[in-house]
């Protein structure tokens, strides 16, 4: 009973769009990952100074 | 200032076979080993303390905070393993130690796979690096069966019922017989040996690779060793003022 208890399934709901299966806890990880994705691609980085001399040093 | 490779040179030469080429006595072979492992990456790029600008992106920031997540899954599960398997049960400080363990390996595959996304991204493959990218793929799959293995190796319920439900799927592509998940000795010792030991080396050789032949630049770019602007000699600097050298 307590292995049933503390069984994921259970305290979970889940998202069903035609075969695709997947936990609100799961979801909202992998939103995360592609936040953190755009965001990576998108914040400048601190102390950058590039050349401007065409070179990409 | 360390001597500077010149440019014509391929800077992580090979034994090319011919005795000219040989700086060491024919027939020794710890002296082989040893020039083998002085070449592995070109001088100074060991550990640089220049990179080219166009590192200066979060995006090249994720593989790193992905080697420094491993770093703590490792300490933490050393600690774990001189604890034994009941400690992180009894203990506060187990517990502890336990929470490390679980969230800098979550840490791990979230840093992993957006390091994995960018590097799709920008093909970082290009410029000879397809082995550099396959080692950390393959690194990606074993991390996930030393993660799985993990989860067995919890001793409480939870790992019961993730065994319970993942025999069957195992069975069935006949793998049952030599992993057998119901068994929770073996699932352990394939956690804490067998799995960590070829992540490991995986991901030293990986590390290996990316200094040996430098970070992919931007699609594109200037020293794109596939694009327009390729240059028409290998860019190599002293290691005071560190740039990204051509794919060899």
């Amino acid at each position: 009973m307590v292995a049933l208890t503390s069984s994921p399934t259970l305290a979970q709901s889940y998202v069903d769009v035609g075969f695709v299966h997947v936990s609100w806890a799961n979801l909202a990880v992998i939103g995360a990952m592609i936040m953190l994705f755009v965001l990576v691609l998108v914040l400048p980085f601190p102390g950058h100074h590039p050349r401007g001399d065409g070179t990409g040093l | 200032m360390t001597t500077v490779t010149p440019p014509e040179a391929d800077p992580t030469r090979s034994d090319t076979g011919d005795p000219e080429d040989r700086d060491y006595p024919e027939g020794s072979w710890t002296a082989w080993l040893r020039d083998r492992i002085t070449h592995l990456v070109p001088p100074g790029q060991a550990l640089p303390d220049r990179q080219p600008s166009y590192v200066a992106s979060w995006a090249y920031v994720l593989g790193v905070l992905t080697l420094a997540s491993l770093v703590v899954v490792v300490v933490t599960g050393c600690v774990l393993a001189a604890g034994g398997t009941t400690w992180w049960h009894v203990a506060s400080l187990g517990h502890f130690v336990n929470s490390m363990h679980l969230w800098s390996v979550e840490l791990f595959f979230v840093f992993m796979v957006v390091h994995l996304w960018s590097a799709f991204w920008m093909a970082a493959w290009r410029g000879h690096r397809g082995l550099t990218w396959a080692t950390g793929a393959i690194a990606f799959l074993g991390s996930i069966g030393t993660a799985f293995t993990g989860y067995l190796s919890q001793t409480n319920f939870d790992a019961q019922w993730i065994a319970g439900e993942a025999k069957d799927g195992l069975n069935s592509v006949g793998i049952g017989a030599f992993f057998n998940v119901l068994n929770p000795g073996q699932m352990l010792l394939w956690h804490v040996t067998l799995l960590p030991i070829v992540v490991g080396l995986l991901v030293v050789v990986h590390l290996v690779l990316v200094r040996r032949h430098g970070v992919v630049p931007p699609i594109g770019g200037p020293l794109d060793p596939d694009g327009p602007h390729r240059p028409a000699t290998p860019v190599i600097t002293e290691p005071s003022d560190q740039a990204p050298r051509s794919a060899p």
